[in-house]
């Protein structure tokens, strides 16, 4: 039977598309270190030149929110319009704001 | 196909006895049906789960499988240039396999599990890779149908409902268009060479055409989950429209380099738009998912081999990796 404390950890896979462009979340590789979890991920995910940098980390270590407060924590900001330029009326002829 | 559920059993055992919350049913149907993605943390039936973890894990393994076919050629490409070009589309089906797996993980079944559930035949793959490749022209047609076929239903699958697997399909389909060509090209030289070759192309294609049509799985009146498959977007087309789709898109392509599809009974129906075509033997395929295909035995035994084979390998690499962090831990 498989045995969870003998299987490699879990790494998550960011790539960085490109030069100015933050990294993204490609997917996960298993991995028995960081140095090893780095090699899985340039050949699982970046065949194609699909990146110019790669960041790996343990998805043991992501904290996330919970979906089951997604209304708390997203819906306060739905009343605040005046956070958007659109909530201000300016006249027609004003221009360059 | 890589994804029509061959499970046979325990379809809905998981959920006997489960309640659940009517509510949260009712609103996770209504997020589904709006189109809407699930992620990992949202809430989900158990049915839903247990269904996507089946057939994630089964498209999984049938990519790892199906590598397995075309290894038995790379040493034998017939020159450079086809061995480097098919060593990339075998490393390429690693990478589905790997895609699919990290994506079914996030469903709470491990990698491990999942190999063990391959190994031991509680889960399939593919019937298509259970059939030999005798010839370099089998490597041909397995790009153009296999890889067309699996083209075929893994695009809609790009809008299904669990936002990992979507992600995975979407990055699977950016690369098989390239596996496709690469098979068509085979077939295209062959067919246009000596008359040995030519012979040997469409052989190919007569000892492929029909497996290709069974991998989209039993006719719909015999295929009793599509409705919920549907329902829950993890299925978007059923089996049979797909397989009219690949009948009618493969014909002209064979026409075109002078090969003939195997089937006396196919005919271009001007009325219905598309061609009708004979029926395939459901026999043979359901034999084949059962375990008798011509080299089921040698597919599984070579899985076997190559789990077992690299025990010693992913136990040093993790003894290795946690004396180095208690060492590295103790120097601090
Ligand atoms: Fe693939
Ligand atoms: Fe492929």
């Amino acid at each position: 039977m498989s045995d969870p404390s003998k299987e490699w950890p879990l790494w998550e896979v960011f790539i960085r598309g490109k030069g100015g462009l933050s990294h993204r979340h490609a997917g996960s590789v298993h991995a028995a270190d960081a140095k090893m979890a780095l090699e899985h991920a340039r050949d699982t995910y970046t065949r194609r030149m699909e990146g110019v940098s790669l960041w790996v980390l343990p998805s043991a270590q992501i904290v996330s929110s919970d979906p089951g407060d997604a209304a708390a924590l997203f819906e306060p900001a739905e009343d605040k319009v005046y956070r958007h330029p659109t909530f201000y009326k300016i006249p027609d002829g004003i221009t360059h704001i | 196909m890589y994804t029509t559920d061959l499970s046979g059993k325990d379809k809905n055992a998981a959920v006997a006895g489960v309640a659940e919350d009517p509510a949260l049913i009712a609103a996770f149907e209504a997020r589904v049906a709006a189109d809407e993605f699930i992620e990992p943390k949202d809430w989900m039936p158990e049915a839903y789960r247990k269904t996507l973890v089946r057939q994630m894990s089964q498209h999984a393994h049938s990519e790892i499988v199906g590598m397995l076919p075309e290894g038995n050629w790379i040493t034998r490409a017939p020159n450079l240039r086809r061995k480097a070009i098919l060593l990339a589309k075998v490393q390429d089906e690693a990478g589905h396999g790997l895609y699919l797996y990290s994506a079914a993980e996030t469903l709470g079944t491990s990698r491990d599990e999942m190999t063990e559930a391959l190994l031991s035949g509680k889960a399939k793959y593919s019937t298509i890779f259970n059939y030999p490749t005798l010839t370099w022209a089998d490597i041909g047609a397995i790009g153009w149908l296999v890889d067309g076929a699996a083209i075929m239903n893994q695009v809609p699958l790009q809008r299904t409902s669990y936002g990992p697997y979507a992600r995975a399909m979407v990055r699977i389909c950016k690369e098989e268009s390239f596996h496709q060509r690469q098979g068509y090209e085979i077939m295209m030289h062959l067919a246009a060479g000596t008359d040995a070759q030519k012979r040997m192309a469409q052989d190919a294609l007569n000892r492929w055409w029909w497996p290709s049509l069974m991998m989209f799985g039993p006719p719909d009146d015999k295929s009793p989950n599509t409705e919920q498959s549907m329902r829950w977007r993890i299925k978007r087309d059923t089996n049979d429209e797909l397989r009219q789709k690949f009948v009618d898109i493969t014909v002209p392509q064979a026409e075109a380099i002078g090969l003939t599809v195997p089937d006396a009974a196919l005919k271009w129906n001007e009325e219905r738009g598309a061609y009708d075509f004979g029926e395939v033997d459901w026999e043979e395929f359901y034999a084949v998912v059962k375990g008798e295909g011509p080299v089921a035995k040698e597919r599984m035994q070579a899985r076997q081999k190559a789990w077992d084979e690299g025990a010693w390998v992913r136990e040093a690499a993790r003894v290795h990796a946690e004396k180095r962090a208690a060492a590295k831990l103790a120097a601090e």
